[in-house]
């Protein structure tokens, strides 16, 4: 298959209908609108249903009804529209239905703006809505790993019965690269035994509940779903750690100015490695286990003010060594400033 | 008249308190699926709050949706299997209050979903503060002295917000009284023969009694929806849209 020129957000959506996807329902808001505006007239095309709802309220719950009758669904949106999700993807959590959601992060909290930002790691990898849980998090590079995820992404919502978010940004969603498109799927909306349909009298009825308080062993369910998520589903790339005096952690957008960071600082007599992120939950402990010796500390790189990925490296690290962070919410990390922040680090570390 | 229950309600026990209308809103159901041969195509939506009790005792698939999103979590399973019937079971605080938007957007859209509203003017599960559709006058928990007209709003009328839409079907009914329960079972009826044959978005609203809450009898609470709710509330088909004039 040859590859094709497409933007970011329309390579998901694309990719969305050939893994058999055929339900959409959504509102817009910037930076995600094509994914909308695209499936608008491309869903009709092979045979699914798209609704543009009223809020991102109806749009979720409308999604929770499709995939409750066993449909492949997604919605996307993005933040303020993620935020209103987050009652209904704590439903879907409850009830154990498979799903995915996209939410193309902008800038900051409040309306914020438009531009790339990655401020939503703490509300994407811890929960998000009310309760007990977390989802998966598949976090997206360039245009094609976009596309490959998002095939992947159902396989794995189904493999779980959990909601599966793709975490993607303003500059990945807005840029235009070549992308190879996964091969067109059907998926069969009677796969499921507990996918609602209506059932012959006599028939065990199905019920999509989100309420299990009667059923004894449903918190032993729930640390067994979490437990073989997090064991089986860690996902990263290492680049260059072997040899690191230091080793950058970064995801999406900022992960490829981390590349040409430590490109350029190996020019320069600086080691610096990568661990860059691509599920965000379970976040990737296996990257940080066995590492050289060589290695003084971890510098996140992320478009946040407040660092949110640190908390995660002290965790997998077992508080062991020293984590900093660098990135603003308003600007794409360069690699100059990356290299200057490592190179201050470093020193801070020596003394 | 038939004395067997239908086979869409089982004979598991329930949790809705003494007088409470479910249970004849649940048999007019079952006995119409049994007429249309339907029980089998039937996947319901329930709000929060009492009508998701009804998953204990109904038998036929069920979804538990959010508060106020029935409407669209029905629309969305009908969307996806065309053959089944579709229905949005809900409250009046469900459909008038948090859920208004999803309401108004629903008939917008004429989406094929068949809506069921059971008001009986109050939040009833949270222990019956005033709703959208609490009478002025009418003491709550959140409106001590009586709802006021001038701070809690005027009672929220359906046929004023849908009246004028192009949508299926539109009407009120009661329970109060036997004739009254027949009139809603026709009503009930012709809003799944037209869901049936995928004629657009129906909303029945079924004026319904709350005990508990209303602080009467099981029987005093039907002579309330008699004289004082129906006065307020005028029972009848609001839009029947291809139908007789």
């Amino acid at each position: 298959m040859s590859k094709v020129l497409m933007k970011g957000n329309e390579a998901l959506a694309e990719a969305a209908l050939r893994a058999g996807c055929r339900f959409y329902s959504g509102y817009p808001i910037t930076p995600q609108t094509e994914i909308l505006e695209y499936l608008s007239w491309r869903m009709e095309e092979v045979g699914g249903e798209f609704v543009q709802t009223e809020s991102e309220l109806s749009g979720i719950n409308m999604l929770l009804g499709a995939a409750s009758a066993g449909a492949r669904a997604f919605t996307s949106t993005s933040g303020p529209g993620f935020s209103l999700m987050q009652e209904g993807l704590s439903y879907i959590v409850a009830a154990d239905l498979p799903l995915v959601v996209v939410n193309v992060m902008r800038e900051g909290s409040g309306l914020g703006n438009i531009g790339a930002s990655q401020g939503d790691y703490w509300q994407v990898t811890r929960g998000g809505g009310h309760g007990d849980y977390r989802t998966i998090v598949l976090a997206p590079s360039n245009v094609q790993e976009g596309a490959d995820l998002m095939a992947e992404a159902f396989d794995l919502a189904e493999k779980y019965l959990h909601p599966v978010l793709i975490c993607s940004d303003a500059a990945i969603g807005q840029m235009v690269e070549g992308v190879e498109l996964p091969e067109m799927k059907e998926h069969d909306i009677n796969k499921f035994d507990w996918a609602v349909r209506g059932c012959k009298p006599g028939d065990p009825i199905r019920t999509i509940q989100n309420i299990y308080f009667i059923d004894n062993d449903y918190e032993a369910h729930l640390l067994e779903k979490y437990d073989k998520i997090e064991k089986n589903e860690q996902r990263w790339e290492m680049v260059q750690t072997e040899d690191a005096d230091l080793i950058l952690v970064a995801y999406g957008i900022s992960s490829r100015m981390c590349k040409e960071a430590v490109k350029e600082a190996r020019a320069q007599g600086l080691k610096l490695g990568l661990i860059r992120l691509i599920t965000l939950w379970p976040f990737p402990n296996k990257a940080f286990e066995n590492l050289a010796p060589c290695v003084k500390g971890f510098l996140t790189v992320e478009m946040s003010t407040l660092g949110q990925v640190m908390d995660d490296v002290k965790l997998a690290t077992g508080c062991k060594y020293p984590v900093d962070h660098y990135g603003s919410m308003m600007a794409l990390p360069e690699a100059d400033g990356i290299i200057a922040k490592a190179k201050s680090m470093l020193e801070e570390v020596g003394k | 008249m038939k004395q067997k229950a239908p086979v869409s309600i089982s004979s598991n026990p329930h949790s809705f308190c003494q007088g409470c209308a479910q249970g004849i809103v649940n048999r007019l159901i079952g006995e119409i699926m049994e007429e249309m041969g339907t029980t089998d195509k039937l996947v319901v939506t329930t709000d929060v709050a009492c009508g998701a009790m009804n998953v204990e005792v109904w038998n036929f698939d069920t979804i538990v949706g959010a508060h106020g999103r029935p409407i669209p979590t029905a629309t969305g399973v009908k969307k996806v299997r065309k053959d089944v019937l579709s229905v949005a079971h809900l409250g009046d605080g469900a459909a008038y209050n948090i859920g208004l938007a999803e309401t108004v957007h629903g008939a917008l859209r004429d989406d094929d979903v068949l809506v069921l509203v059971l008001n009986n003017g109050v939040f009833a599960m949270t222990g019956g503060q005033t709703s959208a559709t609490t009478l002025v006058g009418q003491k709550t928990t959140s409106s001590v002295k009586g709802k006021r007209a001038e701070k809690e709003g005027k009672p929220f009328h359906v046929e004023d917000v849908l009246g004028k839409m192009d949508i299926a079907y539109l009407a009120r009914c009661s329970v109060d009284s036997v004739p009254a329960i027949k009139k809603t079972k026709k009503y009930l009826k012709k809003a799944f023969e037209k869901h049936q044959r995928g004629e657009g978005f129906c909303l029945v609203e079924i004026l319904t009694p709350c005990p508990t809450n209303w602080g009467l009898s099981p029987a005093a609470s039907m002579e309330r929806i008699r004289n004082e709710v129906i006065p307020q509330y005028p029972l009848g088909e609001f839009i029947d849209r291809g139908g007789e004039e």
